[in-house]
């Protein structure tokens, strides 16, 4: 490390957001413009920070040092303090984290932000739980972080209020604390049979179990699987997720987008360091149940999406296929070569936080009488009129400038979402595909239904995002076309050109996953950088 | 003593996992603090159970730490009963907040079946 300070910087994307959130309690909910402009420049600096963490990695990583780097917390020696660990992954998760909560934040300065009181603060805790859940290195502590990320997210999921929402949260906040119970009680299994919740440290200790010990540390893992999947949206435990997304307000929602990857992150963390070829028994412990699981979340979502009668809910079910589409993948691959799969989580989860933003913007010509703008039904599958009115005028008409620029947005975003080339989501999921039919010497029949499933959803997305495209955005409307704020526009279209940029620079960012899929494999160093992480005594205290 | 507590940590389980499938909300809570009675009395007995082995050293100078019981499931717990019940409050706001908005306390808002 240069300097001290850099060591530091690892906890900063969790204190800032903290500290600016209390802050942000203080204030009057009147003072909006020093409430906006504090929670602005909190989110511009927890991005130049992940940046600065991931560029370090990458600096270390080139040379082909483990680019794990620890921070123990307190200064206590890792398997009894609690650490953090930023590594290639977390990074990557962190500066993802970083730039959807920035741009989802300044779409909300358009008008969200004044839906309901204390915004700016939940955003911002929903951030530091997120950046929480990415970087520490230690079971409870993850829980801790979850819980917060959770309980900031039903703050920003009932936000706007209004029956829809609050009845969505009811469930959403049933569920997840249903889920945090099995969480609790995963984690308790496994420290009654370890002694321990350090993750490097649990990667020693578990390949020793044995016996009756080790039944119970595997019921202890599968009930703390439950409470992820359920996180990422599995099926069956993913009915809520689409009518839950659907209720929020679009920045949140934008942000739930990458919640439901918290749950496939906290998956790959702990299953592929504790659970590796190396451990010895039942090394595929679990692979089966992610790649069928998988599947059918995949098949659940693909008829979702054909079946749903909000843009909202297309989204929805989007989430759901994404999800499923990154479980049966983990699971066919036996985490090995995951370096397609982390592409393909980092452009699906950037594209699904756009449309996200995006589509309150495009229905709003047709919701804007109504003031529940994103549960109005969007589809009218009955032809209303538009058949029997002349269409001879309708060769002249000029396309106004904001529908022109939301149509190519919404275009963009279906086939980023559907991954049709030339965007990052083809790249993606061709790179998924090669790698599943490269597996072995031969490829296993769920293996091939998942390939065609995958396909199939590509094209049911983009069946069910056109009928949307055309209902909204071709079809000749009288209602005026209300502005679209630049505030709006801005974010959507950053999160666009990053996707564009992913797929303009994909081989340097697919060297990026490369290296972080040989280091989630590399649990050795792992468990090497946390457990023999140096205490600074000698230095100040953190 | 573990059969009480097994007992109880059983019909503390039981009784939460049916109250939560109950159609009205104000049983769901109830069957999730119930819930999280027995995953409380679950982490803590993850320490063992034992009987006069104080979980904190004293001043004096430790010899044997078998005398010891485990602080750290309690510090757990502590942690676990603090979050659940910020969650049981939360929850409290929603139901009621739902029963304002649509004037029934069924779950899914809808008092037709």
């Amino acid at each position: 490390m240069t300097s001290d300070w850099l060591n530091h910087l690892i906890i900063a994307p969790i204190l800032l957001p903290l500290v600016a959130s209390a802050l942000l309690l203080l204030l009057d909910e009147r003072r909006r413009l020093a409430k906006n402009a504090i929670a602005l420049a909190t989110l511009v600096a927890v991005l130049v920070v992940s940046v600065t963490l991931l560029l370090q990695t990458v600096r270390v990583g080139i040379s082909g040092d483990s680019a794990t780097r620890v921070y123990l917390i307190g200064d206590w020696a890792a398997p009894f303090g609690i650490v953090l660990v930023a590594d290639w992954l977390s990074d990557l998760m962190l500066v993802l984290t970083a730039v959807i909560a920035l741009a989802a934040f300044v779409y909300a300065l358009a008008r969200w932000d004044r839906a309901g009181p204390r915004f700016q603060a939940l955003f911002l805790l929903q951030i530091m739980g997120l950046n929480g859940a990415f970087l520490t290195g230690d079971l409870f502590n993850l829980f801790v972080f979850f819980e917060i990320l959770l309980a900031a997210s039903y703050g920003l999921l009932l936000h706007g209020s209004g029956a829809e929402r609050i009845k969505a949260g009811l469930h959403y906040v049933a569920i997840n604390v249903g889920a945090s119970l099995l969480f609790l009680i995963g984690v308790a299994l496994i420290y009654g049979v370890t002694g321990t919740l350090n993750m490097a440290d649990l990667g020693t200790i578990i390949p020793g179990v044995a016996g009756g010990d080790l039944a119970l540390l595997q019921s202890g893992f599968a009930v703390l699987g439950i409470a992820f999947l359920l996180k990422a949206g599995m099926w069956p435990l993913g009915f809520w997720l689409p009518r839950t997304y659907a209720a929020a307000v679009p920045p949140a929602a934008a942000v739930f987008a990458l919640l439901s990857k918290v749950g496939i992150y906290a998956l790959l963390r702990v299953y592929l360091l504790l659970f590796g070829s190396e451990v010895g028994w039942e090394g595929n412990f679990g692979e089966e149940w992610l790649l069928f699981g998988g599947i059918a979340t995949v098949a659940y979502g693909t008829i979702g999406v054909l079946a749903a009668q909000t843009l909202s809910r297309v989204a929805g079910f989007c989430v759901i296929i994404s999800s499923g589409t990154l479980l049966a993948s983990i699971g066919a691959s036996e985490g090995t070569s995951l370096s397609p799969i982390l592409f393909y989580m980092v452009s699906s989860t950037l594209g699904l936080s756009a449309f996200y933003l995006l589509l309150e913007l495009v229905e709003r010509r047709e919701a804007e009488a109504s003031v529940q703008a994103i549960v109005e039904p969007v589809f009218d599958d009955e032809y209303t009129g538009t058949i029997s009115e002349p269409d001879a005028e309708e060769v002249g008409i000029v396309i106004p400038a904001t529908i022109a620029l939301l149509g190519g947005a919404f275009a963009f975003c279906a086939l980023l979402l559907a991954g049709l080339p030339p965007l990052s989501g083809f790249i993606a999921k061709f790179a998924i595909i090669h790698n599943l039919l490269n597996l072995g010497p031969e490829v296993s029949a769920p293996v091939w239904a998942f390939v065609f499933l995958l396909i199939g959803s590509g094209l049911a997305i983009l069946v069910a995002t056109t009928r949307a495209g055309i209902d909204l955005l071709w079809e000749p409307s009288d209602k005026p076309q209300p502005p679209l704020r630049v505030a709006e526009a801005v974010p959507v279209g950053a999160l666009l050109a990053i996707c564009l940029g992913l797929m303009i620079f994909a081989s340097p960012v697919m060297r990026y996953m490369e290296r972080t899929s040989i280091s989630l494999q590399d649990r050795q160093g792992y468990i090497n950088a946390v457990l023999g992480a140096q205490r600074n005594t000698a230095e100040s205290p953190p | 003593m573990e059969l009480v507590l097994a007992l109880g940590i059983g019909v503390f389980t039981s009784a939460g996992t049916w109250l939560i499938l109950r159609p009205r909300t104000f049983q769901v809570i109830l069957g999730l603090s119930l819930l999280s009675y027995a995953v409380n009395l679950f982490i803590y007995a993850m320490g063992r159970l034992r009987v006069d082995a104080p979980p904190v050293v004293g001043s004096e100078p430790v010899t044997d730490f078998a005398r010891y019981a485990d602080p750290l499931p309690q510090a757990l717990v502590l942690t676990a009963i603090v979050i659940s019940f910020a969650m049981t409050a939360l929850l409290l706001v929603v139901l009621i907040a739902a029963h304002g908005l649509t004037g029934t306390d069924k779950v899914d808002g809808d008092d037709s079946q």
